[in-house]
């Protein structure tokens, strides 16, 4: 009681010097941007965000949004986003699945078992994913046949070194609603229509998978480790099975220890696209370089590349601690 | 410094902010320049000149290091005539995301990177395009076992280009324009797109045609595999070009060049300049081997500095024998860039 008066002098300090340190940074903050800009202006370079309900001038080959060159830029930076989303969500649920087995597996009683999770786990997270991936998209433009004499797999499934191509389901004339398969078809240059996956997708979405799995791995390892061996025990004693442990009593408090480390695992995968761009993948920074190419607004580019990434991951982190405040609520009771 | 950003510092704020300190620290590393570049040149004792990763015949290092080609000619040519000696270059590689703000930075003097002077360019990097040293025009490279004689015949073919060039954005225009579809894969890196059409990726791989002789020569796996498809969709004059803002440095880039091109004309080269020089009458050699009249104070150099540039590289129809034409492994035709007189569209003003 005697104290509040004191605490609360104290409180209302660290209130005033952070608001301060705030505003210090701020305007230090709105300095340097009318600096660029001056020093920019007085080079005689343009800036500003015009460009980009200007038409892109190039053309985007594949991903889930439409886009030709005739479109807005910003469509062009959307098209970007939706194909950074389209290779991060496949490879963060890859990532996880296939992390979490050989997480599990390096903690098997099975020697050779063990041994292959740890190696798959020391060699994976020990060389650096450009490596990997650029060795991916080298073996997959030398192993698969050329787009002219694509293997046929099974009918209407193609594999070439122009892709997977798939039957997709397609809508009528001006319809919504799909009223037919599109079967691709075997051309003069390879195979084209239905669905096809390009090699440098297959390349970004495996490569991410493969590498952030093992970093996975050791989470969920980390996690099971945590839960005291009396748990066990008690597993044991219930009768339940080795299996029935697991996913009963394990996993689930082994859960409040992994949650937290997995976020950061999935914002690194999902900052880890970005390397599409040495692949030939068109995700985000590909479609940013290309329009720094042409109009040199790199200041403006590198911006909204920023500003998007930012976005994903606090959307990725808000998930993440919801699911976190889940796990951990049941964890306690 | 308004109260809105102070008491709402938005998410989207913060990202234009760092990117800002990012331009700031590009800004603020560089000297300023206005008028200062030949002084800042003359001072550091060398021309930092932007040129390719490399690209044959235009600018690419050799084993040892030693850089050859038109654009690093160019370079050596300013270097001479500037600082009297054409080995005072700094080459930078940059690769074509980069290239701009390198210049933009002052990180580099020139830009003598194959690139393409277009209105955008000109108008609103802050930027001005010297001479044309190259007229080029984009091409198409196919496998022969595809049979195809014409870019009009790729429907629905799959090209393999760089992204960040004016190939990219020329590939749709093109296509669009024929009303022919076709798919693009962009690489970042120009080795990695090329790579990828020779493995057999694609089936047309676009850039300028100049580099596309050297590409087949050079990186095919068997070179009489490969056809060169006979349309050129676009233009592409290739210039160096300089910062806006020092013409004094603009005009010393643009009038060595010139200086160059009017040499092959009046018949001076690398082998007669002694010679010419003591015995010549002919006024507009004299000019450009410095002994008439003297134009080089009005640039802000000596008398010599045109003597110098011929001496160190040869005359442009030196140059392009050495580096692209039948001397090079790139054996290209003269076409539009022998000199007007002959038929090409190579011309310098007088340098008089």
């Amino acid at each position: 009681m005697r104290q509040e008066g004191a605490s609360r002098r104290g409180a209302w300090l660290a209130w005033l010097v952070q608001a301060l340190l705030v505003l210090a940074v701020v305007a230090g903050a709105v300095w340097v941007v009318n600096h660029a800009l001056d020093v920019l202006r007085a080079r005689g370079v343009r800036s500003g965000f015009d460009f980009l309900t200007e038409p892109a001038g190039f053309s985007i080959s594949e991903g889930w949004l439409d886009f030709d060159a005739s479109q807005p830029s910003w469509r062009a930076f959307l098209a970007g986003l939706i194909n950074t989303v389209r290779a991060a969500v496949p490879a963060a649920i890859f990532a996880v699945v296939l992390g979490t087995l050989i997480g599990i597996g390096r903690l098997a009683p099975h020697v050779l078992l063990r041994g292959i999770c740890t190696a798959y786990v020391e060699l994976l997270r020990n060389v650096p994913l450009l490596v990997q991936l650029l060795m991916l998209a080298f073996a997959m433009a030398n192993l698969l046949p050329d787009p002219t004499e694509p293997v046929h797999l099974l009918p209407g499934v193609w594999l070439s070194k122009g892709g997977l191509s798939v039957p997709w389901p397609v809508a009528g004339e001006g319809g919504w609603w799909p009223t037919h398969f599109e079967w691709p078809e075997r051309g003069d240059f390879g195979v084209s229509g239905g669905a096809a996956l390009s090699p440098e997708y297959v390349t970004i979405v495996a490569g991410l998978s493969l590498y952030s799995a093992a970093f996975v791995a050791e989470i969920v390892r980390a996690g099971i480790l945590s839960v005291s061996q009396g748990q066990v025990l008690a597993g044991q004693a219930l009768g339940l099975s080795s299996v029935q442990q697991l996913r009963i009593v394990i996993l689930p408090q082994a859960l409040r220890v992994i949650v937290p480390s997995l976020t950061n695992q999935l914002l690194s995968l999902t900052k880890n696209s970005s390397l599409a761009v040495a692949v030939g993948y068109p995700e985000l920074v590909s479609v940013a370089n290309t329009t720094i190419g042409s109009n040199g607004r790199a200041f403006e580019c590198i911006a909204i590349i920023m500003a998007v990434y930012l976005l994903l991951s606090l959307v990725i982190s808000f998930g993440m601690n919801r699911y976190n405040a889940r796990v951990a609520l049941r964890g306690w009771r | 410094m308004t109260k809105k950003t102070t008491t709402t510092p938005t998410i989207r704020l913060r990202p234009a902010l760092l990117a800002a300190a990012s331009v700031l620290a590009l800004a603020t590393a560089a000297p300023a320049f206005a008028g200062k570049t030949l002084d800042a040149v003359k001072q550091r004792g060398t021309v930092k000149c932007g040129v390719t990763n490399g690209v044959a015949g235009f600018s690419a290092p050799d084993t040892q290091g030693n850089w050859s080609g038109l654009d690093v000619d160019t370079c050596r040519a300013i270097a001479a005539a500037v600082l009297g000696d054409p080995k005072k270059v700094d080459f930078v590689p940059l690769n074509s995301q980069q290239r701009f703000s390198a210049l933009q930075a002052g990180e580099i003097d020139i830009l003598a990177r194959n690139t393409t002077w277009t209105l955008t360019r000109d108008a609103s990097l802050g930027f001005n395009f010297t001479t044309i040293t190259y007229y080029d025009g984009q091409g198409f490279l196919v496998p022969k076992k595809l049979k195809v004689t014409s870019a009009k015949q790729l429907k629905n073919a799959t090209i393999c280009t760089q992204s960040g060039t004016t190939n990219e954005k020329n590939v749709s225009d093109y296509f669009r324009a024929q009303n022919i579809p076709v798919k693009t894969v962009v690489f970042e890196s120009f080795e990695a797109s090329f790579k990828a059409f020779f493995s057999g990726r694609c089936q047309a791989f676009t850039t300028d045609a100049s580099a596309l002789a050297g590409l087949r020569n050079k990186e095919a796996p068997n070179p009489d595999d490969y056809l060169i498809l006979p349309e050129l969709i676009s233009k592409e004059p290739l210039a160096p070009l300089v910062r806006r803002g020092d013409d004094e440095w603009f005009a010393i880039a643009k009038w060595v060049p010139n200086a160059l091109i009017e040499a092959e004309e009046f018949g001076v080269t690398q082998a007669n300049a002694d010679q010419l020089k003591a015995a010549s009458k002919d006024p507009a050699q004299q000019r450009l081997l410095g002994a008439g009249e003297d134009l080089g104070k009005l640039l802000g150099l000596d008398k010599d500095w045109s003597y110098r540039a011929i001496k160190a590289v040869g005359n442009y129809g030196e140059m392009f024998e050495r580096n692209v034409g039948p001397k090079s492994v790139l054996k290209l035709p003269r076409g539009s860039n022998n000199l007007w007189s002959k038929g090409g569209l190579i011309y310098a003003p007088p340098v008089r």
